[in-house]
């Protein structure tokens, strides 16, 4: 987490409107290939191994890398840990106070950012080749010696209860708050990733150092490297970010879980004209042989394009609503499909039936083979373009490691869209689609009784 | 978890790519502009076309055409009936999706390097070859309604972002949300579409920007089998629109809203964009940085980090307009402060930089923070191409773009402080409150 972004609010940014953003499957890797994508397996001298793609096209460095552990290893009555943390190593660390580590940073236009995630904690760096030696001296300060200073906790802390306060009334944020408090109630899913404005007030740099060093160590580390930059540098300098880390890590087991509550709907009463729905049931595991064709079977339902079953029957024919997507999410735990939209109060009931109907036709009928076709010619095309920036490379080389796919995927993966059948996206959407879904609405959905004079 | 796509042209005629990279620009017969930013980072491409038409140039009483219109721009011609454009880019894995602001609307494609040419042939075709009929604008018409209930009807700050913008433009259009007055978008239909669209959609009023893995020859080359064929269907006239008188009174205005959990100030100043003064532009970029970006800036400092009157505070600038545009200013105040205690932090701040300037060293880590986006820009063919489609249906050429770093590098701390002093005058400004109850209600 970026603990300084500007809140976002059309008024501050540039008057532009988009058309549509469809629900790209965003905790989903699905690794492509540039053709020019060449990963080296780099052990480094400290036996850390790293994923690199040498690039010698552009003048920067990126670096992604993932620890096992995110807001899943938050105590129950401390939500928002993991996330206090990302936004707090980078606020100070060694001899820098807050104000020099960042002025440091800016002076070199190094980029740092920490994030945690349901299942993960994970940074990214970015810098120019230039300044390299520099960024990941940052890097390593940030993670072996944050200073967590007080006056600095009480300033991240504030600026959260602030972000949390004012989430806590966006329809969006209210839908996907209860969603995961219903259906994952008593696990760590239920519990907001960011927190709660209680649990955000007790938490103490006494936490946040249990945290890291439960979370932070080698053994889980996952890394991949991007730029102008050899094996033996990059091995390098990963020993002197992670190296002094602890070989093991000490997790909390988080248990497997089934999203309950399927069947129900939750209505939320709140005085907003557009209502927002957001649906979610049993998914597919990332490593179940079924995923590939789950994932096919999802983006004819919902998950690319102006072309899927449902941006085509909510949006495009009964113009119900502006975003309409589906999504596969393969947590390490647990395994969801979910699906969500937006629509006018009065038409909340039958923006529900449409999406119902869709879901329960393609689950009964199943995909076409036009359809399939359709899906995995778009898949196989789109490869290329998940690996377009060092960033976004960088990222991939970390999330198919974590999906322990082998790091020839990505010479593989189109293979593996290729050779799913139409039997298998059939019997899949049913095992996908029929399970029923949880569903949560916040808004208003009869029509507001008319107001006098 | 509503994933919409904001294309952030942010901040500027923006960070330009070093000169290393380079564009070319030519024109065609029919005189629409080509500029091809060569990358070859991946086999990949990135169509824009940019039209020079936006939010500001809408009809009286017709706020919201140009966004609409964007919108039916994917209802199909008579040669590529309504899909069949998405379904072939589609079919190839890529990207597309189109924006509006108040001085431009862009499509885009991304696709790999070999699908360009169909690329280039669908945009030439719809272009001029759009079909309309009720059965598709009428569903759509309700889309853009739902657009507007999500970003705007459901949120109180984009509501209050309206009342700020309303309250500053006293006599332009950019007074006017690019989405529209809802009372007006609910009265657009077919003919408004189509009259504005054979108005504006032509080839004099476009510019085709295609960033990655192309040489200009062979765009040169392309785009004479495609966009070259396009007739000139309408004469373009120079884009004078109304424009402010000298602003005479600090203004301010208050939305409350029962939703409101967390209260905020914004303000935002009346101020030259690049197209009006390009000198201006590039200190007011400078002095946005030092005042309001990040946790070492001026404003983070004081209001978050010493005086602890609020959660977070930061400055904005958007040069990238044609006409006078906004610098902006904003605070959320901590927990039982008040406006005015913030307010006056915050004016204190500027009233420093304009008494005393800005420091070498913050001039110099802003602008080594600012000139390395040219660089980081290399990585990213999308961003390339945004930057020169922003940069030529504002005002400015590719050869701004390409000075852009050696100009920002020669701002002084003098230009810096004389634009603070100059621009960030209480007169020029409106103040928007973000409230839960209004005042008046209490006593009540």
């Amino acid at each position: 987490m970026t603990a300084h972004m500007p809140i976002r609010s059309a008024d501050r940014l540039p008057k532009i409107i988009a058309r549509a953003l469809l629900g790209a499957s965003l905790l989903v890797a699905m690794a492509a290939p540039a053709a020019a994508t060449k990963i080296e397996r780099v052990r480094s001298p400290g036996g850390i191994e790293v994923w690199l793609v040498q690039e010698t096209t552009v003048p920067l460095i990126a670096m992604d890398f993932a620890f096992r552990g995110g807001a899943g290893q938050d105590p129950a009555d401390k939500a928002g840990l993991a996330s206090f943390v990302a936004g707090m190593i980078d606020e100070g660390a060694g001899d820098l106070d807050s104000k020099t580590f960042h002025e440091r940073l800016e002076s070199k236009a190094i980029e740092l950012s920490f994030t945690a995630n349901r299942d993960h904690f994970t940074g990214s760096l970015r810098t120019l080749t230039e300044n390299k030696d520099a960024a990941f001296e940052m890097m390593r300060l940030a993670l072996n010696a944050p200073r967590l200073d007080a006056a600095d906790l009480e300033r991240i802390r504030s600026e959260t209860l602030g972000i949390l306060r004012r989430e806590s009334t966006n329809p969006d944020n209210m839908a996907s708050l209860r969603w995961w408090e219903t259906a994952f109630a008593g696990h760590p899913y239920g519990r907001p990733v960011r927190g709660t404005l209680d649990s955000v007030s007790t938490i103490t740099a006494q936490d946040m150092r249990a945290y890291m060093k439960g979370v932070f160590a080698r053994d889980t580390l996952k890394v991949g490297i991007v730029g102008n930059i050899d094996g033996a540098t990059a091995g390098a300098l990963v020993d002197k970010v992670f190296g002094a880390l602890p070989a093991k890590a000490t997790l909390r087991k988080v248990a497997p879980a089934d999203p309950q509550g399927l069947g129900r709907v939750i209505a939320i009463d709140f005085d907003v004209q557009q209502s927002v729905v957001m649906m979610g049931g049993v998914g597919i595991p990332r490593k179940d042989p079924d995923f590939m064709a789950a994932f096919l079977v999802n983006h004819i339902l919902g998950g690319g394009a102006f072309s899927s079953r449902l941006y085509r029957e909510v949006r495009e024919v009964r113009g119900l609503a502006y975003s309409i997507y589906s999504t596969l999410v393969p947590l390490d735990s647990a395994a969801l499909f979910m699906t969500a939209t937006a629509t006018r109060g009065e038409s909340a009931k039958q923006t529900l039936d449409v999406v119902a109907k869709e879901i329960r036709r393609l689950a009964e009928s199943g995909p076409t083979e036009e359809e399939l076709a359709k899906a995995k010619s778009y898949q196989k095309g789109s490869f290329a373009l998940r690996f377009d920036t060092s960033t976004k490379i960088a990222a991939q080389l970390v999330q198919i490691q974590i999906d322990d796919l082998g790091i020839d995927y990505i010479d593989k993966r189109n293979d593996l869209v290729e050779a799913v059948t139409l039997a298998d996206v059939q019997r899949v959407a049913k095992r996908l689609l029929d399970g029923g879904m949880l569903v949560t609405m916040v808004g208003r959905p009869q029509p507001a009784p008319a107001k006098g004079g | 978890m509503v994933f919409f796509f904001l294309v952030l042209a942010l901040a500027a005629a923006a960070p330009a790519s070093a000169q290393r990279l380079g564009a070319e620009s030519f024109t065609l017969d029919n005189g629409m502009q080509v500029v091809v930013a060569p990358n070859h980072r991946v086999p990949a491409v990135m169509q824009m076309v940019w039209y020079k038409i936006g939010g500001a140039d809408d009809p009286l009483g017709k706020s919201g055409i140009a966004h609409f219109l964007e919108h039916l721009m994917f209802k199909g011609t008579a040669k590529n009936p309504m899909g069949k454009f998405s379904q072939a880019v589609a079919a190839v894995g890529g990207q597309e999706n189109a924006f509006t602001s108040q001085d431009y609307t862009g499509y885009f494609q991304r696709v790999a390097r070999g699908n360009l040419k169909e690329m280039m042939e669908f945009e030439a075709d719809r272009m001029t070859g759009l079909v309309l009929s009720d059965d598709n604008v009428r569903p759509e018409l309700k889309v853009v309604l739902e657009e507007w209930n999500m970003r705007v009807g459901n949120s109180p700050d984009a509501r209050l972002g309206e009342q700020v913008a309303a309250s500053l433009y006293l006599n332009h259009p950019y007074g006017r949300p690019v989405i529209g007055w809802r009372h007006e978008i609910e009265t657009l239909d077919r003919e408004d579409a189509l009259a504005f669209y054979r108005r504006f959609y032509t080839p004099n009023n476009a510019v085709v920007v295609i960033a990655g893995d192309v040489t200009a020859d062979e765009v040169k080359a392309l785009a004479e089998k495609t966009f070259a064929k396009v007739p000139r269907v309408a004469d373009t006239a120079p884009r004078l629109r109304a424009q402010e008188p000298p602003p005479a009174a600090p203004r301010t205005v208050m939305l409350a809203d029962p939703r409101v959990a967390q209260p905020s100030l914004q303000r935002s100043y009346l101020v030259p964009s690049y197209a009006t003064s390009k000198k201006d532009a590039e200190a007011l970029e400078v002095l946005s940085h030092i005042l309001g970006s990040g946790s070492t800036s001026r404003l983070y400092r004081a209001l978050v980090v010493d005086q602890r009157v609020a959660t977070n505070t930061g400055a904005y600038y958007q040069g990238s307009s044609l006409d006078a545009s906004r610098f902006g200013v904003y605070a959320i105040p901590q927990p039982g402060v008040t406006f005015k205690t913030a307010e006056t932090a915050l004016d204190e701040v500027i009233a420093d930089i304009v008494k005393s300037g800005v420091t070498a060293e913050e001039l110099e880590r802003a602008k080594t923070r600012m000139i390395a986006d040219a660089v980081y820009a290399q990585d990213n063919q999308a961003a390339l191409a945004r930057w020169y489609g922003v940069a030529l249906t504002t005002g400015s050429t590719v050869e701004d773009v390409l000075a852009w770093p050696d100009r920002i590098r020669a701002v002084t701390a003098d230009a810096v402080r004389d634009a603070a002093r100059t621009w960030l005058d209480r007169r020029r400004s409106v103040t928007g409150y973000l409230v839960k109850e209004l005042p008046e209600e209490k006593r009540s």
